[in-house]
């Protein structure tokens, strides 16, 4: 019995958050004509995530590309011809550690900042106040950050390639005689266009994980700042589920 | 004129608000009274939209606000100016900034010089130097943090104006700053007022009518007089420290 009550409140919990979740999205459709409330402050947002991220964003990515070249390099067999190695780095880094890692990098850093904001803004009644004052919370609040994360995550995806695959090319110089040609053949030799749509493709899918989830639990928070703690902790862990979650799903769907 | 008639609201298994029935006419200053944690606060957001009602409903200016599409909702809330308990001013905004989201208009807030005179204006209003307009929220006093969530309640020159305990958290002297300023207001601006609070001493120098809730319930709506008079044992309770007070007594 005691199960059963478990199960229902469980579910019923469930359908509470489909619920408020769709609301939401509903209340950023319905904010959307307002462009000049949302426009400009998108625009601050997308320059301070952008900037912001950039410096973490090419670390990460330049340490996952040399990490991955010295670990080919390790497990090399002579016969194999080296230009493989190029395709190997580029297909890695550009299908899936450049969106993956700069996805849960992300999801940290803007997700947990988002959920921080909003849900204080929640708990010291500012959210209320904006409401108060016959402003639309979605058009001044989520909407911006919510754009602007859709802009700037599939860009910083871009540059982690980008980074990714130079670190790996500059690495595994240092353990294989591979001449820059030879890279350059192993990476266009396999090389499909459709790889850098995938990833693209990849970073819009984890852009909607990164910014709505936070937004959501964010502007949720109840209780004070143990809420505000929880909805933050809360949002950086279920949107790096979905992050992995999505990421399974599109190779299935998009690779098979 | 604001009416709540048989508004009900639980939150989970408690129910806060248990057949409310409650009337503000035009130009009055009413305190709705009550012990901490009786739902005064809830009942003030049901007012401007912030809470819908469980069952019951309140009318403003002979609209029903639970059941108002959002574009008029948002419409109606910029003729009622919300006080909140703590301010509730945008902590990433400076005071200039945040009294001029209060102005209603789009076409008059998009307007800088005019925003300008009226922000200046609005923190005069409420006893405010101009250099205030250039502080952000975390470099005010508590006393000043309200009196800026007055400013920004009135920049779009509201009908109503709720406070939601304008006066908690603050020393009697600054207190007694803020109930001034709200009968100052209320004089000057002819608005119609309804200020939650528990401090029993300002209600009855502020308003012209109180009303008493508890257990979700209003127990006594009547004149400062009538409240003197009441035999209720709940008013007499809840009365009864100041009434002792022989300044406020006289």
């Amino acid at each position: 019995m005691r199960l059963f009550r478990l199960l229902g409140r469980l579910v019923l919990a469930s359908l509470a958050h489909i619920g408020r979740f769709s609301l939401l999205l509903a209340e950023l459709l319905r904010g959307l004509p307002e462009w000049r409330v949302w426009l400009p402050r998108t625009v601050a947002e997308a320059r301070s995530i952008g900037m912001g991220s950039l410096f973490i964003v090419v670390l990460i990515s330049a340490f996952a590309g040399g990490v991955t070249a010295f670990q080919s390099g390790y497990q090399w067999q002579t016969s194999l011809p080296l230009y493989v190695l190029g395709t190997l780095v580029v297909s890695t880094i550009v299908l899936e550690l450049g969106p993956v890692l700069t996805g849960l990098i992300l999801a940290g850093r803007i997700g947990a900042r988002y959920a921080a904001e909003l849900g204080t803004m929640r708990v010291t009644e500012q959210i209320d106040a904006l409401e108060s004052l016959g402003r639309s919370p979605a058009s001044h609040l989520i909407l911006p950050r919510v754009l602007a994360g859709f802009i700037m995550i599939p860009a910083l995806v871009i540059i982690a390639n980008v980074v990714g695959v130079v670190a790996g090319w500059l690495a595994v110089k240092q353990v294989l005689p591979i001449t820059d040609a030879d890279f350059m053949y192993g990476a266009q030799y396999y090389y499909r266009s459709f790889d850098g749509y995938y990833s693209v493709i990849k970073a819009i899918a984890f852009a909607g994980a990164i910014t709505l989830i936070p937004c959501y639990m964010g502007f949720n928070t109840k209780q004070g700042a143990e809420g505000v703690g929880r909805s933050t902790t809360a949002a950086v862990v279920s949107s790096s589920v979905v992050i992995l979650l999505l990421d399974t799903l599109l190779a299935k769907i998009l690779l098979n | 004129m604001i009416e709540l008639t048989g508004v009900q609201k639980r939150f989970g298994e408690q129910i806060v608000l248990d057949g409310v029935d409650f009337t503000v006419a035009e130009g009055e200053t009413v305190a709705l009274l009550g012990p901490s944690g009786t739902g005064k606060s809830v009942l003030l957001k049901h007012i401007n939209g912030l809470i819908h009602p469980d069952a019951g409903k309140v009318v403003v200016d002979g609209s029903d606000v639970g059941h108002l599409p959002r574009k008029v909702l948002a419409l109606l809330r910029t003729k009622i100016g919300y006080v909140f308990q703590n301010g509730a001013l945008f902590d990433s905004m400076d005071v200039f900034e945040n009294v001029r989201l209060g102005v209603a208009d789009e076409a008059l807030f998009k307007d800088l010089a005019y925003c300008e005179d009226r922000v200046m204006q609005c923190l005069g209003l409420v006893n405010l130097a101009p250099d205030v307009a250039r502080k952000y929220p975390a470099q005010l006093s508590g006393g000043m943090r309200k009196r800026v969530g007055i400013a920004r309640a009135i920049a779009g020159a509201p009908k109503y104006l709720l406070y939601d305990e304008p006066t908690s958290g603050l020393d009697p002297v600054n207190a007694d700053i803020i109930d001034a300023l709200v009968r100052r207001l209320d004089n000057e601006l002819g608005v119609t007022s309804v200020m939650v609070t528990h401090d029993v001493r300002g209600a009855f120098r502020v308003a012209n009518r109180l009303a008493l809730l508890s257990d979700g319930r209003i127990v006594l709506q009547g004149t400062p007089e009538e409240f003197r008079a009441s035999a209720d044992p709940t008013v007499r309770a809840f009365l009864e420290r100041d009434f002792e007070d022989p300044s406020f007594a006289a």
